[in-house]
Parts: C-alpha cells; sequence; structure tokens
C-alpha cells in the first residue's frame, strides 16, 4: 500500500525543505563548535529556498497526504509571509544577540522549526494538524519566550506562557475530541460545512472550546492575560516573531476553521466573536494608554489589533477575510520595524524601554526616528500607510455586514490608540535628550527595517499589487 | 478642456509638484540646507503660475457640481482595482481629479497663501530641510482635497494633511506646542473617523453599472453619489428623509465642523494657533480652515440635501453662537495672537451662516467669505508675527504707540483691521452683506441677532488698535524697525487683493456662480 504519492511531495515542497533545513541546523549545531555564522546563514539560505519553493506551488490548488494538508494557494501565501518574517527577525537578532550576550546558535534553529509549525497550521485541512502545528510552533516559543534565563523577567515570561499555553492547549484538544466524538471526523472541510445541521451540545461544547484555544493564540480578550508580561521578558526579536509570526499563524488556521461557519450567517457564532473583538479592542487600547514601557505598549496594541482582525471574522464576508489578510501583513510588517527599531535602540541588559529613553532621538538618529513614527502611523491607521487600508478593509466588512456597531467601536477605539502610540513620537522629536552615549546601528538590522518600511508604504499606496493575489485564495 | 505637460494633467502637477520639490530636499546635502528655501519657494511659485493659467482658461459657463460634464480639467485613472468574485462585482477606487466653481476660488487660496507661507518661513533656522520638506508634503494634501472627486482620494488627502501639520506645530512651535500638536491631531482624527464612517456607508449603498463591462459596481465617485438614482433599494442610505441619512449626515457634519472650527469643536484651533510659528498659523487660518467649509460644500450638502434641509436651523443657530461667542472670546484675551484666532473662529462663523442660508446669496456669500477671510486672516497673522519677531512677546499690554515707530507696517495693519470689521470698500464687507443678505431671507431673526457680531467685532477691533498702535510708545520699543522689503512682499499682495475684491468683487464671483447656482437648484429641489 502506497501512503503518499510524488505529487503530495512536490505540494508539500515548501514545508518538508524548512523541516530538512531545520534538522540540518540542528546537525550543524552538534558538529562544530562555534557556528553561529554557519547556522545563520544555512538557516537564510534555508528560508529562501522554501521561498522559492512556495512561489512554485502557489498555483496548485489541493490536498495532499490523504486530505491533511494543504497545498498551494493559502498555504503557500502564508508560507511566503511566514518565512520573510523569518529572515526579518534573523537578519535583526545576529547583531541584537551579541549585543545582549545571548548569542547562541540554537536560537536559529528553534526559530526555524517554529516557523515550520506556523506553516503547517497555514497548511491544515485537518483539525489534528492544526494541533500540530500549534504545539510545534509553541513549544519553540516557550523555549524562546525563556531565553533570558538568567533574569527574572525571562524565567516569568517562559513559565506564565507555558502554564496559560497549556491549558489553552488543552482546551484545544478537548474541542477537537468533542467534535470527533460527535462528528465521527476531523477533516475541517467536512466538519465546517456541516456546521449548522449539527447541534448537539457537546458539539458546540467542542466548537466553543475550538474558539477559546485560538483565541489564546490571537491574544484576544479575555484570553490576553499572558501577553503583556511575555512581551516584556522575552528578547525583542523574539517578541518581534510572537506577535507578528504567531499571531498570524494562529489566524491562518482560525480562517481555516471558522470562515466556512460563519459565511452562514449564524447570528449566534458572529455575535460571540464580535463580542470578543470589541472587548479586545477596547482592554488593548484602554490599557495601552497606561503603559510606560514600550514592549508592554506594543503588547496592548498587538490584543488591541487582534481585535481589528477579529471585526473581519465576525463580519464572516469574503471581503472581512481578504480584510484579515491583507491586515496580517500590514501588521506583521508594521511589528517588524517596530520591534525591530527597538531591538536597535535597546541597550545591554535591557535598558532604553522606557517613553522618556526615546526622547530626542529624532535628532540623535533621524532615519531610525522616521522609520519608527512611520510604523506608529500605520499602526494608528493614517494613509498613506498600509495599516489604512487594512483597517479600512476590516471595518468596511463590519458595515456590509449589519455590524456598524462593531465598526464604530473600532475607529473610536483606534482613535483612543493614536495616543499613545503619538506618544512615542512626541518623545522623539518634541523633547530634548538626555542621553549622549552613541548608538550604534547595525548594517544588517537597518537592511531590514529600511525593507520593511518601504513595504508598508507601498502596500499603503498600491494595495492592489497584493489584494488581486489574496483575493483569489480563499 | 485640458492641459497637460509630459502627458500628465495639470491639476495632478498642482498636486503633486511638492512631492518632486520634497525628494530634492531630501537629497540635499546638509552643508546647502539653506536652498530647499528656494526649492519651495520655487514650488509654491511654479504652482501660482498654474493656478494662474486654471484661472486664465477656467470656463465659468460650466456649472460642475455633480455634472461629470461639468467639471473641468478632469483627470480620471483607476487607483485601486480589484476584480471580485463577490455579487457586488469588481472594488474599483479612482484617482479622479477635476474642478468646479466651488473649488478654483480655493485653489487660487491655496497657492497665494501656500507663496506667502514660504515667505513668512524665511527666518526658520532649527532643522530647515525637515521644516520645508513638511511644508511641501503639507501643500500636496491641501491641493488635494480641493481637486479630489472621489471620495476614497478625497480622505486620503484630508489625512496626508494631519502628519506634516502635526509635526510643524510640534517640533517648531512655541512652549505649549506639544499639547497644541497632540489636541489638534485628536480633533481632528476624531472628525475624520466620523468621515470615514459615512464614506463607508455611502459605498456600500451607492451602485453604478460600469460602462464598460456593464458590471454593477461600487463607487466612491462623489459625483455619482449625489444621484439620489444610484442608491440601491433597502441600502442603508436610500431614500429620503430617513433616519440612517440623518445620522450620516450629522457624523459628516461634525467631520467638517471640527475643521471648520464650529462651536463647540473649536476649542483645538487657539491652541494650535497660539504655539504655531508664524507661516504655520497663515496656512491652517488661511487654508486648512477653509477645508471644513469646503467640504459641507462639496460632500455634506449635495449627498444629503434633504438632511440638510432638515437641519438648516440648527446648523444656521451653530453660525450664530460661532459669530457671537467668538467674537466675545476674542474681546477677553490678552494674546494677540489668540485675539487673530477667536475672530477666526467669529468669522467662519459667518460661512457657516452663508451656507445654512441655502440661497444663491447666502452661498456665494459663504463662499466668497471663504476666500476674503483667508487673505485677512493671513494679513492679520503676519502682522502679529512681524511683531513676534522683534519683541518676543504677544501680549496686548506690552505695546502702545507704534503707529509711530513703524508708520509702513501700521498703515497695512490699518487694511487689515479694517477689511477684518467688514469696513466698505474692502472684501470683508461684500462677503458677510451677501451671506447676512442670503440669511436674512431664511432665518430672519437669527441673522438679525448675528449682525451683534459685527458690532462686536469693530469694537475688539478697534479697541485692540488702540492699544497697540495709539497712545504711547513704552521705551523699551523706542528701537524697533520698520518692516523689511520681505515682510513687504508678504502683506502688500494680500493688502491688494483685499482692496481690489472689496471694490471689484465680480472676477471673484464670476468664477463660483454658475456652480453655487447648480448647487442650490440641486437642494432646493429636494
Amino acid at each position: 500500500m502506497e501512503f503518499f504519492s510524488k505529487a503530495d511531495l512536490i505540494g508539500t515542497l515548501p514545508l518538508l525543505v524548512v523541516f530538512g533545513c531545520s534538522l540540518l541546523l540542528l546537525l550543524l549545531d552538534a558538529l562544530f563548535k562555534d557556528a553561529k555564522k554557519l547556522v545563520f546563514s544555512v538557516g537564510i539560505i534555508g528560508m529562501l529556498t522554501a521561498i522559492g519553493c512556495s512561489l512554485y506551488t502557489f498555483p496548485l490548488s489541493a490536498t495532499a497526504f490523504s486530505d491533511m494538508v494543504l497545498v498551494g494557494g493559502y498555504a503557500s501565501f502564508f508560507n511566503i509571509l511566514f518565512l520573510t518574517i523569518g529572515i526579518i527577525v534573523f537578519l535583526l537578532s545576529y547583531s541584537y544577540l551579541e549585543k545582549q550576550h545571548y548569542h547562541l546558535k540554537e536560537f536559529y534553529t528553534l526559530i526555524v522549526i517554529s516557523i515550520s509549525g506556523m506553516m503547517l497550521m497555514a497548511s491544515s485541512a485537518d483539525l489534528i494538524i492544526i494541533f500540530l502545528g500549534i504545539e510545534i510552533m509553541s513549544v519553540c516559543f516557550y523555549v524562546l519566550a525563556g531565553y533570558k534565563r538568567i533574569k527574572v523577567e525571562g524565567n516569568e515570561a517562559a513559565l506564565k506562557y507555558f502554564l496559560l499555553g497549556a491549558f489553552a492547549t488543552g482546551f484545544l484538544l478537548y474541542g477537537i475530541a468533542l467534535i470527533y466524538g460527535t462528528m465521527g471526523t476531523t477533516n475541517l472541510i467536512r466538519i465546517s460545512q456541516n456546521f449548522d445541521a449539527f447541534s448537539h451540545p457537546l458539539y458546540l461544547a467542542g466548537w466553543g472550546l475550538l474558539l477559546i484555544g485560538f483565541s489564546f493564540k490571537i491574544a484576544a480578550v479575555p484570553f490576553h492575560m499572558w501577553a503583556p508580561d511575555v512581551y516584556e521578558g522575552s528578547l525583542t526579536t523574539v517578541t518581534a516573531l510572537m506577535s507578528t509570526g504567531g499571531k498570524a499563524a494562529a489566524f491562518s488556521s482560525f480562517i481555516l476553521a471558522f470562515s466556512i461557519p460563519l459565511s452562514m450567517h449564524n447570528e449566534k457564532l458572529m455575535m460571540v466573536i464580535a463580542i470578543l473583538s470589541a472587548a479586545s479592542m477596547l482592554i488593548g487600547n484602554v490599557f495601552g494608554l497606561a503603559q510606560k514601557n514600550i514592549k508592554r505598549m506594543l503588547a496592548y496594541s498587538s490584543i488591541a489589533h487582534a481585535g481589528y482582525m477579529l471585526v473581519g471574522l465576525a463580519s464572516g464576508t469574503k471581503l472581512g477575510m481578504d480584510g484579515i489578510i491583507f491586515y496580517l501583513i500590514s501588521y506583521s510588517l508594521t511589528n517588524l520595524g517596530a520591534f525591530g527599531i527597538i531591538s536597535i535602540f535597546e541597550k545591554e541588559n535591557g535598558g532604553n524601554l522606557s517613553y522618556e529613553d526615546y526622547a530626542g532621538l529624532g535628532s540623535r538618529k533621524p532615519i531610525l526616528a522616521a522609520l519608527l513614527s512611520l510604523c506608529m502611523f500605520s499602526l494608528v491607521g493614517i494613509p498613506p500607510f498600509a495599516g489604512f487600508i487594512g483597517k479600512y478593509y476590516l471595518f468596511a466588512s463590519a458595515v456590509q455586514s449589519n455590524l456598524t456597531w462593531l465598526a464604530i467601536i473600532g475607529v473610536m477605539t483606534s482613535l483612543v490608540s493614536t495616543y499613545y502610540y503619538l506618544r512615542i513620537v512626541v518623545y522623539m522629536y518634541f523633547r530634548e535628550s538626555q542621553q549622549s552615549e552613541l548608538i550604534f546601528v547595525p548594517s544588517l538590522a537597518l537592511a531590514s527595517v529600511v525593507l520593511v518600511s518601504i513595504g508598508i508604504f507601498i502596500f499603503g499606496i498600491f494595495p492592489s499589487l497584493i489584494l488581486n493575489v489574496i483575493q483569489n485564495l480563499l | 478642456m485640458q492641459f497637460t505637460f509630459l502627458n500628465i494633467g495639470i491639476l495632478t502637477w498642482l498636486t503633486f509638484l511638492p512631492l518632486v520639490g520634497m525628494l530634492c530636499i531630501f537629497f540635499l546635502p546638509q552643508k546647502k540646507s539653506q536652498l530647499a528655501k528656494w526649492i519651495t519657494l520655487g514650488c509654491t511659485t511654479i504652482q501660482l503660475l498654474l493656478a494662474t493659467i486654471i484661472y486664465i482658461k477656467f470656463d465659468r459657463t460650466l456649472a460642475g457640481v455633480n455634472s461629470i460634464e461639468g467639471m473641468q480639467f478632469k483627470e480620471i485613472f483607476p487607483w485601486i482595482s480589484i476584480n471580485s468574485t463577490e455579487w457586488f462585482g469588481k472594488i474599483s477606487i479612482q484617482y479622479f481629479l477635476g474642478i468646479d466653481g466651488l473649488s478654483v476660488p480655493m485653489i487660487l487660496l491655496t497657492a497665494i497663501i501656500s507663496f506667502i507661507a514660504v515667505l513668512a518661513s524665511w527666518k526658520i533656522e532649527k532643522s530647515v530641510k525637515g521644516y520645508f520638506s513638511l511644508f511641501l508634503l503639507l501643500n500636496t494634501g491641501m491641493f488635494g482635497v480641493f481637486v479630489a472627486l472621489d471620495f476614497f482620494l478625497f480622505f486620503i488627502f484630508w489625512e496626508l494633511m494631519l502628519l506634516p501639520m502635526y509635526f510643524l506645530i510640534g517640533v517648531w512651535g512655541g512652549e505649549r506646542r506639544e499639547y497644541a500638536a497632540v489636541k489638534f491631531f485628536l480633533y481632528t482624527l476624531f472628525g475624520s473617523v466620523l468621515i470615514l464612517l459615512v464614506m463607508l456607508a455611502l459605498y456600500f449603498s451607492v451602485t453604478v453599472t460600469d460602462a464598460i463591462t456593464g458590471e454593477k459596481m461600487h463607487t466612491f465617485n462623489m459625483l455619482a453619489m449625489m444621484n439620489p438614482q444610484n442608491f440601491e433599494n433597502n441600502s442603508l442610505l436610500f431614500g429620503l428623509h430617513t433616519y440612517w441619512r440623518y445620522i450620516a449626515f450629522i457624523a459628516l457634519f461634525i467631520g467638517f465642523a471640527i475643521k471648520l472650527p464650529l462651536f463647540p469643536f473649536h476649542t483645538w484651533l487657539p491652541d494650535a494657533h497660539v504655539e504655531a510659528p508664524t507661516a504655520i498659523s497663515v496656512i491652517l487660518a488661511g487654508i486648512l480652515l477653509k477645508m471644513g467649509g469646503y467640504g459641507l460644500v462639496r460632500i455634506a450638502l449635495p449627498i444629503f440635501p434633504d438632511a440638510a434641509i432638515h437641519y438648516v436651523y440648527p446648523i444656521a443657530f451653530l453660525g450664530f453662537i460661532n459669530i457671537v461667542y467668538g467674537a466675545l472670546c476674542a474681546m477677553a484675551q490678552k494674546d494677540f495672537k489668540k485675539l487673530i484666532a477667536y475672530s477666526s473662529v467669529s468669522h467662519m462663523g459667518i460661512v457657516v451662516l452663508g451656507i445654512a442660508a441655502l440661497n444663491t446669496q447666502g452661498m456665494v456669500g459663504a463662499m466668497l467669505q471663504m476666500f476674503n477671510h483667508g487673505t485677512i486672516t493671513a494679513m492679520l497673522f503676519v502682522i502679529v508675527g512681524v511683531l513676534y519677531d522683534r519683541t518676543h512677546t504677544r501680549q496686548i499690554s506690552e505695546f502702545g504707540g507704534l503707529m509711530n515707530k513703524m508708520p509702513k507696517y501700521s498703515a497695512l495693519v490699518v487694511i487689515a483691521f479694517f477689511a477684518s470689521l467688514g469696513l466698505p470698500g474692502l472684501s470683508g464687507f461684500i462677503s458677510e452683506a451677501f451671506s447676512f443678505l442670503g440669511a436674512f431671507q431664511t432665518h430672519q431673526w437669527l441673522t438679525i441677532a448675528s449682525t451683534s457680531g459685527i458690532v462686536l467685532t469693530a469694537a475688539y477691533m478697534l479697541w485692540t488698535f488702540q492699544r497697540v498702535y495709539l497712545g504711547t510708545l513704552p521705551e523699551k520699543w523706542n528701537s524697533l524697525q520698520d518692516i523689511s522689503k520681505r515682510e513687504l512682499l508678504m502683506l502688500v499682495p494680500l493688502a491688494i487683493i483685499i482692496i481690489f475684491l472689496g471694490i471689484y468683487p465680480t472676477p471673484m464671483l464670476e468664477l463660483m456662480n454658475t456652480s453655487v447656482n447648480a448647487l442650490v437648484e440641486m437642494v432646493k429641489v429636494k
């Protein structure tokens, strides 16, 4: 009996390349003593190859391994996003880890493995694959979150993330079990298409638990408690990966699982997600106002952004789904830019993270300050940056599905958010600096930040470039 | 009619020329940063020429407003176009520029004021390159707002102004600049999100048929939104005099009223003005405030004529409050610049009252008042700036008897002050008279009450004049210099415009008459 065909292998080529790459990195790790540069460059080459493979598989549209894994289109698109995020995080990390004295080569291996998990999440056609992907990603994140192992906050972050994450995984798995118990299958398409046909209480409970699991991973209120501490306690580049790749991956499988049930106009489900969304936007943005640490502020901002994206999910329309995908791209680019600049600016031992430290950056480092402002304006959602088009799409989908109240909460809370995003800009440009130390700007990190900013700009002015691709995905 | 250069239309040149200038400034070496001033001056001079060409070639018999044939110097290209599989066909956002009698006066005003503002910024020393780059970006946003006919594009330009303005106040401003900049930003953004929501609701309510493919599609085209037949049955904003249409109109109105600024949304203005550098105050009062009024006549009125008629009395009432309250506040000020800022609030009230008249006289008065107030206030802010540059204070009580010390300057001050208080023979009088004339037909008692504003204006203007320019000169100002040639170059052209339009306003009236008539007809039918 044949377990898989050649087509399966070709279709999942990007995944296989990344898996292979991570194994190779582990080997290199074991064989060579001081192989940082080697691991770093092999990792980047591996991911670039995987991007090439994803481009190659993009036109395909099928499933592989007996309907377990999605191939081409949606999966390839997200693969490219995750791999790009991975490469940028690599580029940011090299000098940052050196500066923070945490430069260990396992770091890169862990990132590549976590990215393979993300890719699996976006290519899941089966609940089991979702679970597998989430676990691969999360276990790496638990380790990465605790990377500052001699610091209290590093341990706090890891432990908190691990305990709460384990609970969330438990919920998710229990949900999968209940759905399997009532439906007799774990195939995503078959389950979601029959969403309305079943009304067994255990079945609905299964969906509810699934929802909780996902809400935890995207840090939606009330399952957001871990985010600020973990974001603050982790190394900045790890935070960048968690807040962009981790969130995008969770959303990619969230959409796969929930878009069909939601498109059936199930009022109750719509309402539950709308309430999650409204709560995330309100809590995220209001708490964001009170933060003094920039990483914590961005953590609350990421909670709020999960809320914005849930607006699109709640609407259940195609416009909403396209909106989420576009938003994920713009949000990922923006957050990578912001965390990248923060990591360049951060002192060793984690200094320079409060608003006061950013005073006068506008005159000390004009380019960095300008790019950080650009990221902040994109997060606020001001044209002509990508964040505006994304928000516009999401709120438009809400208006289209008669969720106007949600769109109103959305725009009003993003108005509130303006205050804390602008605060950085105010400090950078309107206040005088108290510090006179030189800031060293590593060229690799600067290049990646500039690249990301160009992306924010181009997708803001010519969104059709990417929207025309996105809207053929689902 | 179309004028192109390098296959690019005149309106695009007008709007995006500053961005070209901005790029040049970016690549300027640090040593030659002073060149940035000349580049900016060059850009605004070319814009002034382009605006003159538009003024000469503009066909005064075409109405525009809601007819695409009546729009002149049109440029239409697809911008964001997505072929969707959804039921509503494709999503398309156009790069649609065009002008009619409502926009031409504003374009002239923007070109003139920008030119003056560059001259007023000549003494800027703090990071010159940054200042003039932002100035040019702001300029693009301003022209864009006045030429865009696609709502989405309009909104992009509307928001585009926000960023440079924020930095210009926040970095180059006075002591409390941080507070003023953030307040300005938050107030304006609040208005913007309201406009954004209405824009979304309109988008999903309006359907047009694609001329080429015959597909049905939603559109952001403002002209299509003005046609009630394009509203889809049972859509949110379908019909006339519905609950949702009223709400949408109010949201849109508040969005524009904040910019105008209308009581009770005016409090950002005095702060922003006091903290902003002179040139930015000039632009703020001369052009940005006009965008609120322009938005009302370009978007709110033609798209929601039913709601406008329904709320015409409250709107006129707000105009009345603005006139009287602004004047009273101005009278109580100790700071010269804040006084001018409140006088702006008062004068913009006249614009609102004129628009609320919903007849030709009132509307023409309002449009003319926007132009005139732009020139007069710009002059007043330059006047304050000239004084501040020399003395570094704006407290009215510290001055007195400047007339003897600075005779040339004081002569120009006299023109600006009297134009502001509406002396016949100067431009302010014509537009105020028209506005009140129109408003009197619709809101008799409110207009009578509002005319008290004229008396109050005369009172605070004359009182200020007496306190600053008459009486005895304090000894510390014995060495004050009269104004320089650069300052004369700013003030004299404005004074000429003010006097000319006061004696012979026809050129300006001709420009807008046809369009305003068409607009009034549109609103009346409902």
